[in-house]
């Protein structure tokens, strides 16, 4: 590009006219700019594709993905939050007792004490907050290594549960706690083949994704950005269009949206746009990016971290409840190995290991591939123990591969 | 003369777009003291480097002969073999680890990959008594204090039969007492035929101690001085230092200055790990109103720390002293109060302190102020994005767009990315740590602009630098410090390079730095 300026005066963000680079070379730069979020989704993408051909079709059949959504749920929730806490440069090793705590409290609130399930998972999610809050009071304010901290929460949580539960399990739950987990939109509306409120649901998705994306095409321009040529803008609305229509679909052919991707799509939406749009998203990624610029920027480091952990403990509440619901009981061996399942998938999905990288849709895509290995590998009928080899080498290639990619790009 | 231990000829370093070294030539005699001197980014660092195999062979032009022998080094070890040794100034000992284990760490007394407890603790007590500590081997590094942990780095080179010892700033951490015995083992060691290069800003030390001064100046080699017995004047080596041409075209302007707005008043800070130690003490200062003031010092004399300690206790453990703000005392215990007062601190460590590398430049530029660009806590990111590429139009920030990553910019261009943050919070005053360090010369002039347009908008600015024709060029009235204390105070007609580095080099024998 360099060689069509004259002066070195010419503001290089005006937009050139008069030349045009080729298509290829515009997608090529956009995929290097984002290598690690496309190259996420397309890993996940030729995953899917490898096991619906090896499993003959089984794994995207209605039934197969509603299961797939239902089964890893829990784990996608611990995804977002454990995201956050890496992003600000820390870890936590505790979401898996958390959970099993927390569902193990819901338990004993709802079937031993008669509590209205609504209130029990008010005063769970409260729970949570504070097991938060006490951790992330030792991090943050006493500058103890998270590392340390949550392994302590880890041991202290999982006790808590089996004295909570004093070693039984205790079962079962109003129909109504138990939604959360297995229940799905209600089907309302004119008999069709498909489920209504699905389809409606899919249709605002796809208007309101399309609508983002024009928006984001008009506001490059003004910024000076190159955008990307009409015809590849029309390909990649068509490629949106397609994947919700075929999604939406896919679970409207079956008992329609389940709870739980409800639940999942307001985490992203909203943790999301939080990550990206407000003051404290903007001071997580820059004290995990730099703690010491950050706080000589004015950043309130400690407050940050320590919220950071509060809604971790949120989170693994939720996901202690959606996994109590799922099993019907809340038991003492609840929980255990999610948080590794968690941070596998954070790291799959782009975070860095330093901190300061990563974002919530990159959480949910590293936790879907490792549901879609689980689950290809079990129809197929990959044993257990080859599963934990093959979803172990492919966290080392997902990191290895971005390592290899910073170095070549700095070199 | 006999032959010389070391003979460096022509050497030559460059770094991107940085010419470090060009053809310095350097001599040392067999049982010599040879001082380095010059100001901070004459060189020394970077010579000594290509010396002690930091920067391998084939990394600069040149030659390096030592004891006659042409040498070319693949990395540190290879020098410490052929008996080169350099003590950094930031000392490289394990502080959990026995002064024995230290000694012999990397350089080992063992049998089969096991250590011989016995020949290292009995070479270790002999290697003790040699540089003249009273401790056990078995003492860890952390109970000692800085002044024999230098010690203990001089018995780890003479472990490693050093031919060739380097000193980098030896004294800076040391107090009197330390630093007279420090030098006396020099001269001793030096008796046993082992010669040194000896780098110090303090030229009473070397007076004391050398036997011949080489000077560099922007990677030059000026001159070398033989010392004879009739010693050699501190003014002499000025003389070399100094000199520099005002190679920059500084902006005209006429100062507009008014009331005092900024006061530091008997400030004192102390080493945040080293609680013995005042790195700032009982500093005062004032700045007024549209004035560019200068505070000049060499590297350790407390400059930068003064600057972070008052912005928001950012360095050090804070002993006492006061901040006004027109007359009123404020406040500046914590960054955030410090940014509430309107003070803005633009840190000299760019890469470290000041940026976010991985982060684009609008979000570099919005963070100190995020507030400015948000509604209750939601940040208007097409706000953002149209203030950042307002400021890089205005700053000449030269980049594709704003969403371009900071750490792929020039130095030049993220210092603008720097100072347009914190212009964006719209401080009163504004301390600008080292503004132009390790940028090319169109970006410092820019910078220069830049600052004196700061002044004239009627902000405050103080400057800390080591350059003194950027001090002289740019401020309205500078300060000179060394050894944590303000030592001089200057108009710019008043101060000349040389009155000023003679305030800069003074020495310490003032300033008892003990508790």
């Amino acid at each position: 590009m360099a060689q069509t300026r004259t002066t070195p005066d010419t503001a290089p963000g005006t937009p050139e006219t008069g030349r045009r680079p080729s298509a290829g070379h515009i997608v090529a730069r956009a995929l290097r700019g984002n290598l690690r979020q496309y190259g996420m989704l397309l890993a996940l993408a030729l995953i899917v594709l490898l096991f619906q051909i090896w499993t003959d079709g089984i794994l995207l059949q209605p039934l197969n993905v509603t299961n797939l959504i239902q089964q890893n749920g829990y784990i996608l929730i611990l995804a977002v939050g454990m995201m956050i806490v890496i992003i600000a440069g820390h870890i936590d090793l505790s979401v898996g007792s958390l959970a099993a705590f927390v569902g193990a409290a819901a338990a004993v609130m709802m079937v031993e004490h008669r509590m209205a399930w609504p209130l029990a998972l008010a005063v769970a999610l409260l729970i949570g907050a504070l097991a938060g809050a006490w951790q992330g009071f030792w991090i943050a304010y006493l500058g103890i290594p998270s590392f340390i901290v949550t392994l302590a929460g880890m041991l202290l949580f999982r006790g808590g549960t089996q004295i909570l539960l004093q070693g039984q399990s205790i079962a079962p739950f109003p129909k109504g706690f138990q939604n959360i987990s297995s229940g799905f939109l209600p089907a309302v509306g004119p008999s069709t083949d498909y489920h209504n409120l699905t389809l409606l649901l899919g249709l605002s998705v796809l208007a309101i994704a399309i609508l983002q994306e024009v928006r984001g095409r008009r506001r490059a321009a003004s910024y000076g950005l190159e955008p990307l040529p009409a015809g590849l803008f029309l390909v990649k609305l068509g490629a949106i269009t397609a994947a919700v229509t075929a999604f939406t679909l896919l679970l409207a052919s079956y008992h329609g949206v389940p709870i739980v991707l409800l639940i999942l799509g307001v985490l992203l939406v909203g943790f999301g746009y939080v990550m990206r749009n407000s003051i404290l998203g903007r001071h997580t990624y820059a004290i995990g990016g730099n703690e010491a610029a950050a706080r000589l920027s004015g950043v309130k480091s400690k407050r940050v971290v320590f919220l950071a952990f509060v809604n971790m403990g949120v989170l693994a509440a939720l996901a202690g409840l959606v996994f109590a619901a799922r099993l019907n009981a809340g038991t003492p061996q609840a929980g255990i190995n999610f948080e590794l399942e968690a941070i596998a998938a954070a790291f799959i999905g782009g975070a860095s290991a330093s901190g300061g990288v990563g974002t919530v849709l990159g959480a949910l895509t590293g936790g879907l591939v490792l549901g879609v290995l689980n689950n290809g590998m079990s129809l197929v009928g990959v044993g257990t123990d080859y599963q934990q080899v093959i979803k172990g080498l492919v966290l080392l290639a997902a990191v290895g591969f971005d390592v290899y990619n910073k170095r070549k790009a700095a070199a | 003369m006999a032959r010389p231990v070391l003979e460096m000829r022509s050497i030559s370093k460059t770094f991107p777009g940085v010419r470090a070294l060009s053809e310095v030539n350097l001599t040392v005699a067999p049982g010599e003291v040879h001082a380095v001197c010059g100001e901070n980014g004459a060189g020394k660092s970077t010579l000594m480097k290509v010396l002690s195999g930091v920067y391998p062979h084939g990394a600069y032009q040149g030659e390096i002969y030592f004891e006659g022998e042409p040498c070319r080094f693949r990395d540190i070890r290879a020098s410490e073999q052929r008996g080169i040794v350099i003590i950094h100034q930031e000392l490289a000992l394990v502080p959990h680890l026995s002064i024995a284990e230290n000694i012999f760490l990397g350089n080992e007394h063992a049998t089969r990959g096991f250590i011989s407890w016995h020949r290292t603790l009995t070479h270790a007590a002999a290697l003790i008594r040699q540089v003249g500590l009273a401790e056990s081997p078995h003492t860890r590094i952390a109970d000692l204090g800085v002044g024999k942990q230098q010690l203990v780095e001089i018995a780890k080179a003479l472990a490693k039969e050093v031919r060739l010892l380097i000193l980098d700033e030896p004294t800076a951490a040391l107090n009197d007492e330390d630093s007279r015995k420090l030098l006396d083992l020099i001269l001793e060691l030096k008796a046993q035929g082992i010669s040194c290069i000896l780098i110090s800003h303090k030229l009473n030390e070397i007076a004391r101690v050398a036997d011949a001064v080489t000077i560099l100046r922007d990677g030059r080699t000026i001159e070398t001085i033989a010392i004879g017995p009739e010693g050699i004047s501190e003014e002499r080596i000025i003389r070399g230092m100094v000199g520099r041409d005002l190679e920059h075209r500084y902006p005209e302007r006429t100062p507009v200055i008014g009331d005092i707005a900024f006061e530091i008043e008997d400030w004192s800070v102390r080493h945040p790990i080293d609680r013995r130690r005042k790195v700032v003490d009982g500093v005062s200062l004032h700045a007024r109103r549209g004035e560019i003031v200068g505070i000049a010092g060499l590297m350790g004399a407390g400059r930068t720390e003064l600057a972070m300690s008052v912005f928001g206790q950012s360095y050090g453990r804070w002993t006492g002293g006061r901040v006004r703000l027109h007359g009123r005392e404020v406040r500046t215990r914590t960054v955030p109060e410090a940014i509430g007062h309107g003070i803005a601190y633009v840190t000299e460590d760019r890469k470290q302190l000041g940026l976010h590398l991985n982060d684009d430049i609008s979000r570099n530029i919005s963070l100190s102020a995020l507030g400015k660009v948000a509604r209750r806590g939601w940040v208007d990111r097409h706000e953002e994005a149209r203030i950042a590429e307002s400021f890089r139009r205005t700053m000449g920030i030269k980049a594709p767009s704003v969403f371009a990553e900071t750490g792929k910019l020039s130095g030049g261009n993220q210092q603008k990315v720097a100072l347009s943050k914190w212009i964006f919070a719209e401080p009163e005053v504004l301390i600008l740590d080292e503004p132009t360090r390790g940028i090319d010369v169109g970006a410092k002039a820019e910078i220069y602009s830049v600052i004196a347009e700061l002044a004239t908008e009627g902000k405050t600015v103080l400057v800390i630098s080591s350059e003194l024709p950027e001090l002289l060029g740019l401020c309205d009235r500078i300060y000179t410090m060394a050894a944590g204390r303000i030592t001089g105070e200057a108009t710019r007609s008043d101060a000349t390079q040389e009155s000023l580095m003679r305030l800069m080099t003074v020495s310490t024998a003032s300033t008892d730095t003990q508790v």
